[in-house]
């Protein structure tokens, strides 16, 4: 009966805080207005996502082409860093290792950081930045061109159409590409251990293996298609609320990238402390 | 007031609307508007920028939610309509921007399609093929099927624009400043397109323009909008034989220039 008292008061005082803001004109009151109005708004999107996924048409033709613009344009790029950061995060890892005779480790201490943060992390903020901001722009410059509307006067359902296909070809595609990018960051700290101690393919993913568990993999699955979710929904509604001509574009395909990026950064470490949490058990 | 003496414009109301109230925070947009829109008729609304011109229309389409007041079209309450339903009306409705609007990652073929395969499913694609052809053909640009939006002149665009909503053929258009931006000979061709469009596919429409030859061209009657509300109706000669300083300004802009 007291919990229900206090949350009524707290309920109470966060309305009453709310009502002393909500009518003044400066400007505090006009960004706590905006910061409530947007998280409702974005709410709504993400509500509306999951209440059309379901609905026809399957647009399963457009999820396809998405995807093949998600996911395999973004190769090269994936290709390139996630290679670069293999060869310079085993070049770095060696000195202390080699110092506390513990160079054997090195595979090991790559596998775990690829499978548990890397992979995952290094992906996200790439596609962050290359997809996320192509999905703000487009849809942006569609907002502002009146495709949008275009759509909507034809009969055709532009969110089922543009954000239900994005969303869900990010969400399928980012998963894969944590994986092509794990893989050959794998293969770029391969070289450098090769160069080093000579050790073979098959012994090195072994060894690399052999200390990541069920956990690690399926904790990177589940960070990856959260992240790949919460790029395509943050790009796809800041380009779907642009506004201003071209400048809204531009803010649009920029507040694409910072804030999904800022929640890729939120979301990991919450999902970190839920692994170590199920990991203690 | 009526056109019964117009050839091809029936008694029937395809558009009526009842205390049409708009507002955009402070601006009051539209302040009762009261229309009524025949079967096969041209109405034209003429009036300043920022008069409220394009936000009629797009009341109308089901763009924007009017803050009071009843939109009917084709028997239907807009407003209340459910999403499934406003698309079932919009099928009727052919609504052409004042920049066309053309999906600029498409082709011509893909945009004239688009619509069609969505929402004709049981349609070959052969029918569907025949029916982008014939209205490209309508538009005198069959030419130009597989180019892309960029490649095609402001006038081009436009007819792209009108054939892409002549291929769900639909009774009403709406027309959101056709004419803008384009060469006199360019908009005589377009304001021929209009009337063509009216009379082969027997199609009722709202043209929103501010130009005055493309109004006395197309329009069987014209409105003038101002300060929220239409304060001359009638056809061309009667809105503009008048010694009203509004009038008389927009009429010798037009063409004394």
């Amino acid at each position: 009966m007291n919990i229900r008292k206090s949350v009524v008061r707290l309920i109470n005082t966060f309305y009453l805080f709310l009502r002393k803001y909500k009518s003044g004109d400066d400007l505090f009151s006009k960004r706590v207005d905006s910061f409530f109005i947007e998280t409702y708004s974005i709410h709504k999107f993400i509500a509306r996502f999951f209440k059309e996924l379901f609905q026809k048409p399957s647009e399963f033709r457009e999820i396809i082409r998405q995807c093949y613009e998600v996911g395999f344009k973004s190769i090269p790029l994936i290709t390139l860093t996630g290679f670069v950061i293999g060869i310079v995060f085993t070049k770095q890892s060696r000195p202390p290792l080699v110092e506390f005779g513990a160079a054997s480790w090195l595979p090991s201490l790559i596998g775990i950081a690829f499978v548990r943060a890397l992979g995952p992390l290094v992906t996200a903020l790439i596609a962050a930045g290359k997809v996320g901001s192509n999905i703000g722009a487009e849809l942006g410059s569609m907002k502002v061109t009146e495709q949008i509307d275009a759509m909507d006067v034809s009969a055709v359902n532009p969110f089922k159409f543009l954000v239900v296909t994005r969303v869900v070809a990010t969400t399928v595609m980012i998963p894969v590409l944590t994986l092509y990018c794990t893989f050959v960051g794998l293969l770029g700290s391969y070289l450098n251990v090769h160069q080093n101690e000579l050790t073979s393919f098959v012994t090195f993913i072994e060894s690399a293996f052999a200390q990541v568990s069920f956990l690690d993999v399926s904790s990177a699955v589940v960070k990856s298609v959260i992240y790949g979710f919460t790029i395509g929904i943050v790009g796809c509604y800041r380009g779907f609320n642009a506004s201003h001509g071209t400048q809204g574009v531009g803010k649009a395909a920029n507040r694409a990238v910072v804030f999904s990026m800022f929640l890729i950064f939120a979301e990991e470490m919450i999902v970190v402390q839920i692994t170590n949490w199920i990991a203690s058990f | 007031m009526k056109n019964e003496n117009q050839p091809g414009i029936k008694e029937e109301i395809v558009i009526s609307i009842r205390g049409l109230y708009k507002s955009f925070g402070e601006s009051q947009v539209l302040k009762g508007i009261d229309l009524d829109v025949f079967k096969g008729e041209n109405f034209v609304v003429l009036g300043r920028s920022g008069s409220g011109k394009s936000v009629l229309i797009k009341i109308i389409a089901g763009l924007l939610k009017p803050d009071q007041g009843i939109v009917n079209v084709i028997g239907l309450k807009v407003d209340k309509l459910n999403q499934k339903e406003l698309q079932g009306l919009r099928l009727k409705m052919g609504f052409i921007f004042q920049s066309s609007a053309l999906y600029d990652s498409m082709t011509i073929r893909e945009n004239l399609e688009f619509s069609m395969i969505r929402n004709f499913k049981h349609l070959s694609s052969t029918e569907i093929n025949t029916a982008v052809e014939e209205v490209l053909d309508a538009v005198g640009l069959k030419e130009k099927i597989n180019q892309m939006p960029s490649d095609l002149s402001g006038g081009q665009i436009k007819r792209i624009g009108i054939a892409r909503t002549l291929i769900l053929r639909p009774e009403i258009m709406l027309y959101d400043e056709p004419t803008a931006g384009l060469d006199p000979i360019t908009c005589t061709e377009i304001n021929e397109l209009i009337n063509e469009v009216q009379s082969r596919y027997n199609t009722s429409s709202i043209i929103i323009t501010h130009d005055l030859t493309c109004a006395k061209e197309t329009g069987h009657r014209i409105a003038m909008l101002q300060d929220g509300n239409f304060f001359r109706l009638g056809t061309f000669e009667e809105v503009f034989d008048t010694d009203d300083i509004r009038m008389k300004s927009f009429f010798d802009y037009n063409f004394i220039r």
